[in-house]
């Protein structure tokens, strides 16, 4: 059921809703607006004029291979994070939720990496990893793994993989935690007593009832490994070795800045923000009509 | 079908004490209602019959196995919960069937006994439905009907009316006896609901504290209560309770009230002289007839009016006393009825362990 509030007076909750509307406008609406107009015009080389191009600068990008490749980089990357992200934090949580004691330092310890910023995650895990001095690198060596992340493509989107995954398990452990907690004991009880056992009790009672959750982080963290990750990846490979982990937002922000290709740039954050919104819009539509069993 | 039986089954959580040692033998197709109020243990005692409360000590035997360390699933057993706990997910059918599937019986068996399941509960209209669907007695429904097509040999049922309006309650509640002539399967019952447990039982077990104080019929649980706590618990309004010294003497034993009435007892009656609690039910209590001489007179502060019945509440003393009287006696607020007492169907209890006098 909604609750609906209703106000005597008709100015009250315009008025009430004014200052997060006007942050709206003055950090979201403007900027994208400018990105939009940008993207359809071209500067010259000295950054005096601006010329109106048309879709010229999206033409270009679709026949820029580096930026298909850059796709299909995006998706490798956030299919990774998320199903591994998830997988993880469900483990977790089940692990969390049969626990009877000890229960809050477990969870107060697995919320920590929430709290560190992307940089310093990505630092924290460049030295893990560092060739030489880093630990796992060290292993690894041992190992005979020919370890070297700097240089080698595959091994810098595990690396980057990895920092990125690790920041977004507390976030998706809570989630799942607090679904795990919402199911009813009685349920599982009576699937025990129906003859279930524990891991066929978590495939068919447990999982379908955790699944909205499950879609709401499933789109939470697609989400985060397109945006949330430059910091990490700016840290760790800056897109590198030879742009191997280079996801979208990284080559926004390269070709804006570095390449100084500011009408390119603005394409590239305009398709963005169309994904962006098609994510949101799909994850509205699911949860109005299938959360509540 | 089975038969169950509790040696000295006990419960402790760390140390506390949950159950303290329960002694019950249950015949094979009898109704056990097991009544109490909240935190007596009764819910407890029906967790660990169906293997989902580990047992401290003693032993429980369903049919001629000893279940103590044999889990739920193969207790052969079927339970009802108090919130139905229904899998949200599956429809009505996919609820019924589902721990048949997980035994693996084949499609046309489990089809065949959904079918008559949902024949009995009148079910079949509902099959497709989600739980959320359906009203709280269909619910109630295919938390039964999951129970029926299991065929268990023991039915257990976790205050399975509680969460419906008192009206569905009373259909449900004739539903389960059918229920219960139609099948035959031994059923464990909990409610803490007297009218549930008096209606459904064959044989009632009233819990105190961890304690079974009275495993009987209702009939003799009502009429031979076997501590002042069972005589309170049972029946309503509750039995009353007044202290009283007995006096043995000539012409017969008689128990004088705190406030010097005394009243006659039968004359097989002996009991040694002495102070007690005497319990005396407020129907049976009357109103003196004309010419009468009363046995005692009530204060009435408050007159309730049931319809039929009207409950006259005074004091005798400083202690309460109810009396059930027929409404068109007449009698209201703030009146001095003379009351007469139906003495052989009161009771005498040892003040300090409200164990019943045998007499």
């Amino acid at each position: 059921m909604e609750k609906r509030v209703v106000f005597q007076n008709r100015y009250l909750p315009y008025l009430l809703i004014a200052p997060q509307i006007a942050i709206t406008i003055v950090f979201f609406f403007w900027p994208a607006s400018q990105a939009v107009v940008q993207s359809v015009l071209r500067e010259d080389a000295f950054g005096t004029r601006s010329y109106f191009v048309g879709m010229e600068n999206f033409l270009a990008l679709f026949e820029d291979e580096y930026y298909l490749n850059s796709f299909k980089i995006t998706a490798l990357f956030s299919t990774l994070v998320t199903t591994i992200g998830l997988s993880l934090s469900l483990l977790l949580a089940v692990t969390a939720d049969r626990l009877v004691r000890g229960t809050t330092a477990y969870k107060t310890l697995l919320i920590w990496p929430y709290a560190v910023a992307p940089a310093v995650a990505g630092a924290l895990w460049g030295f893990v990893f560092l060739p030489g001095p880093g630990i796992f690198a060290w292993l690894l060596l041992q190992a005979g793994v020919d370890w070297n992340f700097h240089l080698n493509g595959n091994q810098a989107m595990f690396v980057v993989v990895v920092a990125a995954t690790w920041k977004q398990i507390s976030y998706n452990f809570l989630f799942f935690l607090a679904g795990l907690q919402s199911i009813p004991k009685s349920l599982i009880e009576a699937a025990a007593i129906d003859g279930a056992g524990p891991i066929r009790r978590f495939w068919s009672v447990v999982f379908p009832l955790l699944s909205p959750t499950l879609f709401f982080l499933v789109v939470v963290n697609v989400v985060y490994a397109f945006f949330e990750t430059f910091g990490v990846i700016h840290s760790l490979t800056r897109g590198g070795p030879a742009k191997s982990t280079e996801i979208l937002v990284y080559k926004v922000w390269y070709d804006g800045f570095e390449a100084q290709d500011l009408g390119g740039s603005a394409a590239q954050s305009v398709i963005l923000m169309a994904i962006v919104i098609g994510l949101t819009v799909i994850q509205f539509r699911y949860i109005e009509r299938k959360v509540h069993y | 079908m089975a038969k169950v039986t509790l040696k000295s089954v006990k419960k402790n959580y760390g140390p506390v004490k949950a159950i303290h040692g329960v002694d019950m033998e249950i015949a094979d197709g009898e109704f056990i209602v097991i009544v109490g109020p909240s935190g007596c243990g009764k819910s407890t005692l029906l967790r660990m019959i169906a293997g989902l409360e580990a047992i401290t000590e003693g032993e429980i035997v369903i049919g001629d196995r000893v279940v103590n360390d044999i889990e739920p699933a193969d207790r052969d057993i079927a339970m009802v919960f108090q919130n139905y706990a229904l899998y949200p997910h599956m429809s009505v059918h996919q609820n019924m069937s589902y721990g048949l599937r997980i035994r693996g019986m084949d499609k046309a068996n489990i089809e065949k006994r959904v079918q008559r399941a949902a024949e009995i509960l009148q079910l079949q209209p509902y099959l497709q439905r989600k739980p959320r669907e359906l009203s709280g007695g269909q619910r109630q429904r295919v938390a039964m009907g999951r129970a029926i097509v299991r065929e268990p040999s023991v039915f257990l049922f976790d205050e399975p009316l509680s969460n419906l309006d008192a009206k569905l309650r009373v259909q449900m509640r004739l539903e389960i006896k059918r229920l219960h002539q139609q099948l035959g399967v031994t059923s464990i019952y909990v409610t803490h609901d007297q009218v549930e447990a008096m209606t459904l039982a064959d044989r009632l077990v009233v819990m105190n504290q961890g304690r079974a104080d009275q495993i009987g019929s209702p009939f003799d649980v009502y009429g031979n209560p076997a501590t002042t706590y069972v005589g309170g618990f049972i029946g309503s309004p509750a039995m009353n309770f007044l202290s009283c010294r007995v006096e043995t003497g000539t012409g017969g034993p008689k128990a004088v009230l705190a406030d010097g009435t005394a009243l006659m007892l039968p004359a097989e009656w002996t009991p040694p002289a002495g102070n007690y609690t005497i319990g005396i039910r407020p129907e049976t209590m009357r109103i003196a007839r004309p010419g009468e001489t009363a046995q005692l007179h009530l204060n009435v502060d408050v007159a309730e009016e049931l319809g039929a019945d009207t409950l006259l509440h005074g004091k005798l003393g400083d202690e309460d006393l109810v009396a059930r009287v027929p409404s068109h006696a007449g009698y209201h607020d703030h009146s001095r009825p003379g009351l007469m007492i139906d003495i052989a169907r009161a009771h005498l209890f040892d003040p300090e362990s409200g164990l019943r006098i045998a007499l």
